[in-house]
This record gives structure tokens, sequence and C-alpha cells, in this order.
């Protein structure tokens, strides 16, 4: 089959309550032949009980009873679909305020955010704050759907104007390297699929052909090996007696490229080896990059275990335990100075205590209020912590992996904050030792 | 296309050992539902692709509702051996009969009486962990659902107030008594199943290809004639040449009229598909939001 799509695009949708998310949703589905029969009589049923006989393409999406019946989406949701140059990954992402926390669950992975805005409205508080996540979360891609552009005669100057003011504000959020605007009506159709009759002013792609076409081969980082220990790999009396002797450490590549033969160095402990082999089920390999999951065999015998991180020498990583970070807060009992939490970083999980809340953010001005007592729900500032063993990190920034972490409140197993590392002050410097004996 | 590139189901592959190993580094207990259909066949090639060379570090398990197909079945314990692994089955006739499912009078479908027997089971094996092959594609409910869903002790699912997720950093904390779901396929579709299924050379149980089977024609769908589903009366039993396109229970999994003899078939035949999977699934049909409910008592 040559029919078939090759690469995966994860993108998000956002927005405020009623910009019409779902609907967008439903009519990339709808327009792109994405929808089933089945799934269309069921909107058709549901169109006869609630919908007077319309069809409503958000029902689609808003899958839970609860959603249904308040005409509301509460959680993210997740939808699939193809077009015969792509496939798609997509997160339906909640637009009330109280719900921002989903905008991180639906947009962390993401390679691209469509950030809707209604053309009557224009830009609300809603349309910075995720257009200021979008920003903190390094999304590579924007996208600004100006939606419900029927409602306003489709005039070309209003879509402008609300470009002129998303524009005032993106330089403040600095980090955005590629947006796009795209008018459209998500109830109609326009320029969602199909280019639109209506404006004959616009010159760029539908939405569809921005996310079919967009360029994200480069989205992974490729620069300086960074590995998580996941899980060592150690068989238990293997029949075969080759194995008698494997011990291999088992992760997702979380930045570069490794090669055999390649010389790594095995944090915290600061040993340097080299790459045996490169073990796969499929035979082993002569390198692997991100995000590939691959079990090492080194050199030498180290002990080395889950929450360590083998890393390349050519840029070494931060290993630190006071940190610096923006954090989102997600739960209802605030973030407290001084209260324990776990911390989850690559794959080790470590006590953590907040030092200090150094600010947080106001999303009217984008400008941070300095020394807030407390940062609630759905929250986001830059916080000091302190980790009770060192985390082996980059900067956010540079990676999303290595610089990003969970906070987990102890008793209730809640999560409750997720963070962005700040890059280290300087990298880690270890006592060289090549491995020896 | 760089060297350096993933195509699709490298990507969905690499993020599913992910998952698979971060449950076998956190939690104590796993346990893995190993049914024989489609799905969890491609969980197992994935647990295979994260452990070994070792031994897949968990024990398999299935609850048997007394209505499976024979021929999945008999798959389900052919490859469990094949793999080394401890197959761990539970029958919901015995949980019955222990009262620990009772039916409604005249419930004559196991797919409630599944819940209590597997929640048993977790309980009986101290199970911290249970990995599933449900697909968020599957189902609006499902859609919502998180890579590791929590479970309070009541094996109750909370929609409205499940973890946030974010990032590849999942949280596996859970207290005594409570447990994890975890869907490493969540972003798997159909297609990619299927694509994965020949890219991997795996076998499936027959009863997936175009076979001869009677059946008779209720609510809109094929069913197969058995001991357990004979015909009503007037009822027309028709020989026809179908394949399973998902496996439930025998009497209410759908018969797809196909003619589709291999995976290629298969494959085709979903392309141009008009209707979903769960199409063919009476137990989805009962109500708009029939999986929720399953799903918040304790359903896979």
């Amino acid at each position: 089959m040559s029919s078939h799509p090759i690469e995966i695009l994860r993108f998000n949708t956002c927005g405020s309550v009623d910009d019409g998310k779902s609907t967008l949703i439903g009519r990339l589905l709808f327009d792109s032949k994405n929808l089933m029969e089945d799934q269309i009589e069921a909107l058709e049923r549901s169109a006869d009980i609630t919908g007077g006989g319309q069809i409503n393409l958000a029902n689609l999406t808003d899958g839970l009873r609860a959603e249904r019946e308040q005409g509301i989406t509460i959680d993210v949701a997740y939808r699939y679909f193809a077009t015969p140059r792509r496939k798609f990954i997509v997160a339906d992402t909640p637009g009330h305020v109280q719900y921002t926390r989903n905008m991180f669950t639906g947009a962390s992975m993401a390679n691209l955010s469509v950030v809707l805005v209604d053309a009557r409205q224009g830009v609300i508080e809603q349309t910075r704050r995720h257009s200021y996540i979008a920003a903190l979360l390094r999304i590579p891609h924007v996208v600004f759907a100006v939606n419900k552009m029927d409602l306003v005669d489709w005039k070309e100057e209003r879509f402008l104007e609300i470009r002129d003011d998303i524009e005032a504000f993106l330089p403040k959020l600095g980090v955005l390297k590629d947006v796009k605007f795209v008018p459209i009506s998500a109830l109609n159709g326009d320029n969602v699929v199909d280019e639109s009759p209506q404006t004959p002013w616009y010159e760029g792609p539908t939405l569809l052909g921005h996310l079919e076409h967009v360029h994200i081969a480069s989205d992974w980082d490729l620069t300086s090996f960074r590995m998580p220990v996941q899980w060592v790999n150690r068989p238990n009396n293997p029949k075969d007696y080759a194995l008698h002797d494997f011990r291999g450490l088992s992760g997702q590549i979380a930045r570069g490229i490794v090669k055999t033969g390649q010389q790594v160095m095995i944090l915290p402990a600061g040993i340097k080896t080299t790459v045996k082999q490169i073990w796969t089920y499929d035979g082993p390999v002569g390198e692997a990059f991100a995000p590939q999951s691959v079990t090492l065999c080194l050199q030498h015998d180290i002990d080395v275990s889950r929450g360590d991180m083998i890393v390349g020498l050519e840029t070494l990583p931060g290993m630190n335990t006071e940190l610096h970070a923006h954090v989102c807060w997600m739960n209802q009992r605030p973030l407290q100075r001084g209260k324990k939490y776990f911390l989850k970083h690559t794959t080790q999980t470590v006590q953590a205590v907040v030092t200090s809340i150094e600010n947080r953010i106001n999303f009217q001005t984008f400008e941070p209020e300095s020394e807030p007592s407390e940062l609630h729900m759905n929250g986001i500032g830059e916080i000091r912590l302190r980790t009770s063993k060192p985390l082996i990190y980059d900067g956010y920034a540079t990676n999303r992996f290595t610089g990003s972490f969970i906070l987990i409140e102890q008793g209730s197993n809640q999560t409750v904050g997720a963070g962005m590392l700040f890059p280290p002050t300087e990298p880690v410097k270890p006592e060289y030792q090549d491995f020896a004996i | 296309m760089s060297s350096y590139h993933l195509d699709h189901l490298q990507y969905l592959e690499t993020e599913s050992i992910h998952i698979m190993r971060e449950v076998a580094a956190e939690f104590e207990r796993p346990t893995l539902l190993f049914s024989g259909g489609k799905d969890s066949i491609c969980l197992l090639r994935l647990a295979e692709k994260a452990f070994r060379p070792s031994d897949i570090p968990m024990p398999f398990l299935n609850v048997d509702t007394g209505h499976h197909f024979p021929e999945l079945n008999d798959f389900r314990d052919r490859r469990a051996a094949e793999l080394g692994g401890k197959l761990i089955i539970r029958k919901v006739e015995d949980a019955i009969s222990s009262g620990i499912a009772v039916p409604t009078p005249g419930e004559i479908s196991r797919n409630r009486l599944q819940i209590p027997t597997l929640l048993a089971a977790l309980e009986e094996f101290q199970f911290d962990c249970a990995i599933g092959g449900a697909r968020r594609d599957e189902e609006k409910a499902r859609a919502k659902e998180r890579f590791f869903s929590f479970r309070d002790s009541f094996g109750q699912w909370d929609p409205k107030n499940q973890r946030p997720e974010i990032w590849n950093l999942y949280n596996a904390r859970v207290n005594p008594g409570e447990h994890m779901r975890v869907f490493p396929l969540s972003n798997w579709t159909e297609m990619d199943i299927w694509e994965y299924i020949k890219h991997e050379r795996l076998e499936v149980p027959t009863i997936y290809f175009s076979h001869k089977r009677q059946a008779v024609r209720r609510g809109g769908q094929w069913l197969p004639v058995t001991d357990i589903l004979p015909p009503k009366e007037k009822e027309e039993v028709k020989d026809l040449v179908v394949r399973v396109r998902t496996i439930g229970d025998i009497i209410s999994t759908g018969l797809v009229e196909s003619p589709a003899n291999t995976v290629d078939d298969i494959i085709a035949e979903i392309a141009a598909a008009r209707v979903t999977e769960r199409g063919s699934r009476a137990d989805d049909k009962s109500s708009e939001a029939a999986m929720e409910d399953r799903k918040k008592q304790g359903y896979f």
C-alpha cells in the first residue's frame, strides 16, 4: 500500500468557550472524509433529540455525558485522522479558564497549536493566555484561526485588525517562530479543508493545507546525545549462552544521535565509557536517534540504574539540586512554599521543596508580578526548588524531555504542577575519569 | 525525508515501548491483558521489543467470559506459550458460582459480568497495574482517557478528575488497593494496528479472515449461530462468507461479509470502510453513553 501517509503531525486546538474548537475538529474530519457512516448516524440521532434536527459537529468530540448535557468540553479529547499526505493526532483542549491545565496536557507533545479567535470578539484574555502557553511550551508552530468570519461579513479589515492585535503582543512572548493566520468559518467549512470563495483577499493555504505541508522534520532535537536510563535489561538464566553476560540499558533517546563505538558519559557518576552495541529486537544497529527506544550495551561493566543518564560528550547537561523553573499549577490546593512534593524528571523521581515563588504571570499585560504568596490553579510563574538528589538536565528551551518535570502531591498522588527548567548556569564538571582499573 | 526520521509506525512503536518500560520500572506487580485479539497481539510484540532479550517481566491475564470464540482462546493459549509467558485465566462462570458476579434475571450477555471478574482477579494477584490494548480512536469515552488511567479502590474511572498527563512524564503512583490501567496503544488507529501486523508479520486468529459461517440477522447485524445463540423461530439462517472486524463475545460480535483473505485485503477493506470498527459491536450500541458507564465501573 503506497497510499499511506508516513509522517505524524500532532496538534492541539485551543481557544475560549464557544470559539468553535470542537466544531472545527468535526469539520476537519467531515470535510476530509474521515467520518464513518455510523458516526454520522450517531450525530443525526443526537441531533434529532437535542438539536432540533441540525447536525452538531461538536458532538463528535464532546464525548462524555456531562459534556453533552452542559454543552462544554471538560477534558482533553483525542482524535485521529489521515489524509494522503499525513496522519494527524489532534488534542481538543478546552477553553475555560479553570481548565488551562488541560491545554498543557494536550499541547505538551504537539508540533503545532491552533489557537481559535472569535472574529467578533477579537483578542481576549484566553487568546493571550493560550498564546503564552504555546510559547512557554515551545510549540514549534502556531496557527491563529480567526473563526466565525461569516459573522463579520468576511471583512478583510476585521481579519487584519485581529492579526495586528496579535502581532502586537507576540514580541513579548519572544519565542514563537512560525506563526500563521487563517480566516475561517468552522461551521460552514470555509478555508478549513476547502478554499473559501468568500476570501479572495486571502492568499494563504487552508488550515488543512497548512497542517499537511508545514515542515516538521526538524522539530526533533538531534544535537547532543541524551538517554535517561529507564530499565536495566539483564536476562535471568537465559537459555542462550551468549546472553549470560548481557547487560543492557534500555531507554528512549531524548536528544541527539548515538553511534556504536561512541564515547559517552554516565551521570551522575561522571564515568566515561564506550557504546559497545545498540541492541534492538530487530537486530543491532549502528546508530540510533531521538525519539527511538533502544537498549545500549556499554564497554565496561559499570553500575548504572534507572534515573541515571547516558550523555554525549560534545555538550554536557547541568547537574544540580538547586533549580529555577517556570511552573504551571494544576490543582485546587495552591502551590505552597516549603511543602514537599515528589518531582518526576526523565526517569527519576525525587523529593523536592519549593524554596521561593519568584513571580506570577499577569495574562493581561504578560508582566510578571513579584513575589506572590501562593500560586493558584492555572497560575504560571517562576519558582526555585531544591531536590533531594541532583537532576541531570538541559534547559527546557533546548529540549522538552530533559528540561521538563512534573510535581506530584504526596499522599493524594495527584499531578499538581508542570515545570520547565531554565538552562543550567554551567554544565556538569565531573572529575573526568576514563573507566580504568 | 532525512534518515533521522521516524515514519508513523516507528513513532507509535517507540512511544508504546517507552510506556511498557515505564510500567515495568514503576509498578511492583503489573500484568498485561491478553485476549488473543489483534490489539493485544500488537501489545505482545511491543512487549517483546521493550524487554528482549529478557523475559517479558509480567504475567498475561485474560477474563474468559465463556462466550469467547474458540479460535480466539486456542490462539491465546498458543501465543502465550510461544512467548514463554505465564497466562492467568479467570472465568466469569466461576465468578458467578462464587457469587462475585451476579447476573440480572434473564441476562445472557457476559459483558457486564466481566467487570467484577476482572476486579477480583486484580485483587487476587495484588496487581497494581494492568496493561490493556484499548485505543482512543475506538470510541468517544476512550478518546478522553489517559495513557496511565487511575482506578480507585473500587476499580472506578473518574473521567472528570483525571491526572493531567504532560510530555512523556507518566505519574504511576498508586496507594495500596488502587491500581492503574495503562494503554500503550492509545494513539494507534485500527489502520495502524493492521499495518503493524503486516510489517511485523504477526499471526492473528483465523476468524479475522474470510470464512464460511451460519448467521442470523438481528438488530441490523449478522450474528454467528452457535449453541449459545440459536436461531429464533422464523428466523432465517444464512450461510455467509464473513470475517470479524473486532472481536467481542460470540453473541454480540457482528460479522462482516467479506472476501478478505490476507492482511493486505483487510488493509484495503479498512481503507474503503464506511463504518467504524465498533459499529459492529452490539455492546456499544445500547446507549449513547454505554462505554462511559461501563468504564466508570471498571471495564477494560
